[in-house]
Order: structure tokens, then sequence, then C-alpha cells
């Protein structure tokens, strides 16, 4: 290796540590909520990042963050595709949007009612439980705290899909809520009924 | 406004992405419709319970120390090191006979690991992620030992062990041709999971320690073993145990085959 294209190597390379580093904890965020495991994660935001450098000469003046999620997402769909041979995101999630309106959602909420807080464990088990298009948006949105625009970017769809894909992911998240909270309530009846 | 409408838009509200007039007008609609008002302060709040800290994942360290090992390293890291020992120690005669000696120390462990060494464990690990980033992970690239080994022959000077170890949980993935210290040397690539080990093979120095053993360097976990005239190195970003599972199983197979 010459030492011109060997500089030219550390430069690059402290180019992309500046540029994509700061992103690592968000890129890792969405790989643990997308991925079972925390090793699966890791590996994940590995290659992702492998990724992100390889194409790095490539990339131009677009925002760092939105194109390192989306790495890892393709990542993470080759990933399902991989082991489970299916993952039609795109599909499902627009079958899923069709399927009943927003605003019939919660058959059973009452008006009065509050959301109480859950742990996080909690959280994140109503998080684990949304279909995998509704937790993406859900998780970009509210912990990864992106714009509607960077969203858009990440998913590879129209800023019109991300508001609706999240407001069906909220609906979800927020029927699993209030569910959680009448079992709580009256977790003593189910038990007699179940019996 | 209708409350399908509000349904959606709402949510533009509480993440203020709505312009003022669409603002206005949803916050009409929800002064007038109980459902709807009710899915906004819910949604509020659950947005709220969303923002807590505890439900972000921050990168675990050894994560961040892989990623950044993967990375070309800056250049001449090692001198400017060195000079920052160097400098510690010139200042510790200032600073008083305890510190001295502690600097004393650590300035004889930081220059009791030759210098050879330390060389070739830097070219094993640029090698490594030479193999990573381009598109020449393998010059020849089977599962086949049959085919990978033969592969090898008039390029090289000596013949590498190509062992496929499939049934130990270590896939081989091909070969190719790399360069340590400015010498051709093999590479047999093995994959675990999704992770690569580069089996690096040279002719042994006579001079070269003979220690079996794990080293990490950038990140990366180095073994190091030899079979009769060879030496050979394992890099990887596996784990020690599965790195040294991999060196033990390496070198069983290729004395019981040889």
């Amino acid at each position: 290796m010459t030492v011109a294209s060997r500089s030219e190597d550390a430069d690059r390379a402290r180019r992309f540590r500046d540029a994509a580093l700061p992103h690592l904890d968000e890129v890792y965020t969405l790989a643990r909520y997308l991925l079972r495991s925390a090793a699966d994660a890791d590996d994940a935001v590995q290659e992702c990042y492998l990724r992100a450098l390889r194409h790095f000469d490539g990339f131009r003046g677009q925002a760092v963050k939105p194109w390192l999620l989306a790495i890892l997402r393709n990542v993470c769909r080759a990933e399902f595709a991989r082991r489970s041979g299916s993952m039609a995101v795109g599909a499902d999630a627009d079958m899923a949007e069709d399927a009943s309106p927003l605003w019939q959602d919660e058959t059973h909420s009452a008006e009065t009612e509050m959301l109480r807080r859950h742990d996080a464990a909690t959280i994140r088990g109503f998080l684990a439980a949304l279909p995998e298009p509704f937790r993406e948006v859900v998780v970009l949105r509210d912990i990864n705290d992106l714009t509607y625009r960077e969203i858009a970017e990440v998913i590879g769809a129209p800023v019109g899909t991300v508001m609706s894909r999240l407001a069906r992911a909220r609906g979800m998240l927020r029927e699993a809520w209030l569910k959680a909270e009448r079992e709580q309530e009256c977790g003593g009846e189910h038990e007699e009924q179940s019996r | 406004m209708t409350c399908e409408e509000a349904g959606i838009l709402l949510h533009a509200l509480i993440d203020g992405e709505l312009d003022a007039g669409h603002a206005r007008e949803v916050e009409r609609h929800v002064a007038t419709c109980p459902r709807c008002a009710a899915q906004l302060r819910d949604y509020r709040a659950m947005r709220q319970a969303l923002s807590a800290p505890a439900l972000r994942h921050p990168a675990p360290a050894s994560l961040r120390a892989g990623i950044e090992a993967m990375l070309p390293a800056p250049l001449a890291r090692g001198t400017a090191s060195r000079r920052g020992v160097l400098k510690g120690f010139a200042m510790g005669g200032v600073m008083g006979g305890a510190l001295s000696a502690a600097l004393a120390a650590s300035l004889v462990l930081y220059l009791g690991r030759g210098e050879e060494d330390r060389h070739i464990l830097g070219d094993l690990v640029s090698a490594h992620l030479r193999s990573l980033q381009g598109d020449r992970l393998t010059d020849v690239q089977s599962t086949d030992q049959h085919t990978v080994k033969p592969w090898f022959n008039g390029r090289l000077d000596v013949a590498p062990p190509v062992v496929d170890l499939t049934a130990q949980g270590f896939s081989l993935i091909g070969g190719r041709l790399d360069y340590l210290d400015g010498r051709p040397v093999a590479a047999i690539v093995y994959k675990r999971r999704a992770h690569v080990i580069n089996l690096f093979v040279a002719p042994a120095d006579p001079q070269a320690s003979g220690r079996a053993a794990i080293e990490t360097r950038q990140g990366f976990n180095i073994w190091r073993g030899a079979v009769s005239h060879l030496s050979l190195w394992a890099v990887s970003d596996i784990n020690a145990e599965e790195l040294q599972e991999f060196g033990d199983k390496l070198e069983a197979a290729v004395k019981s085959g040889s």
C-alpha cells in the first residue's frame, strides 16, 4: 500500500467515524427492537456499519442518520428473510392499513379512560407484540425521535404512508395498553371466569 | 373535519409536524369530539411514556469497540502513543521517585513486547479488515477443501493446510492470497455464524515465540498457533473462547490429517 493511499484511507475512515459513530445508539436501538436477541442486534449493527463504510464514498449530502437506519433495516430484513423465508413487510402493512378504519379501533375503550404508566419491560412487551412495519415506525418516531420525513427516508415510503402507519401503530399500542390496564384491574375476575 | 381525518392528524399534532392552520382545525375538532379528545390525551401520555430513557438501547462498549476497530487505523498511531510514553517517562524524573518507578515499569512493559510482534499483529488486523471491506474476501470461493487447497499450488512456497471444520461449527468459505510483512501468505477463510475468521498461514519463523495464545488488538481476537513448519494466525471478531475452540479444532484436524 502506498503512503498516499494509506493517508487517503485514514482520512476517509476519520470522516466516516465522525459522521456515522454518533448515531450508533440509535442504530442499535432499532436493531434491538427489530431482532429477537442482543447477539443478533450486535451482528446486524456490525454488518450495517461495514456496509455503510463500503458505500460511504457514494454517499453525498444526505443526512447520515436515516441513511444508516435504512441500511440497518435492510440488514435486519435480509436476516428475517434468511430465517423464515418470508417477510413481505410492505404487503402486510398495506393490508393491515386497509383492514379496519382507525377511528373504530378501540372497541371497548371508554372516553374517560386514562392511560396509566407501565414500566419499561411492559412497554417493551407491547412494542414487541406489534407487527414489524408498525413497530419500526413507533420506534423511529417515539424512541429514536426521527421526523416524519426522516422516517419516510428510512422505510422508503411517502410521508403519507408514514403518517397512516404511525396512526395505526399507535392505535394498536393504545389498545394493548388499555387491555393490560383492564386486566390488571380485574385480574381476579378473569381468573375466575377462565376456570 | 371528520374523526377519520383527525385520527391521523392528531398524531402529526402531537409530533409537531402540523402547520398552524391544520393544528387549529384538529384542535377545534377535538374540542367537540370526546372520543378524539380521549385519544389525543392517551396518545400524549403514551408518547411521554415512550420517551423514557429506559426504552433506548445504548450500544454496548464491545460493539462500539468492534466497529471502531474495523475502521482503518489513523496514520502512525503506534509512534504517537510511544512518544507519549517516553514523554511521561521523562517527566517522571521531575515528579518524584514513586511515580517515575511506576512509569518506568509501564515503559518496560510497553517495550517488553517485541517490535516485530506488534508489527505482525497490526499487519494481521489490517489484512483482516481489508478482506472484510472489499470484494476480495476470497480469491477462490469454495466450501470444498479439495478445491481450496490446490488453488494455492504454485502461488506460495508452502502448502497451507486446508481443513473442513463445518462439522465443528466453522464453515470453510474459501481462500485468497494475502500479504503479511511484505511476504505472500495463504489466507483461508471460515465463517462462524455471520463472523468471518481469517486464518493466515506462513512459513514458521524460527525466531518467533511458539506460544499459542489469544491476543486482542483493535477489538479483534488473534489466535496464534503452529503446525510442523508453519505459523498460523486466526483473526476474527468472535469471542476469545470461540476463537480458541477454532484454533484447537484446526490444529487437531491438521495433525490428524497429515
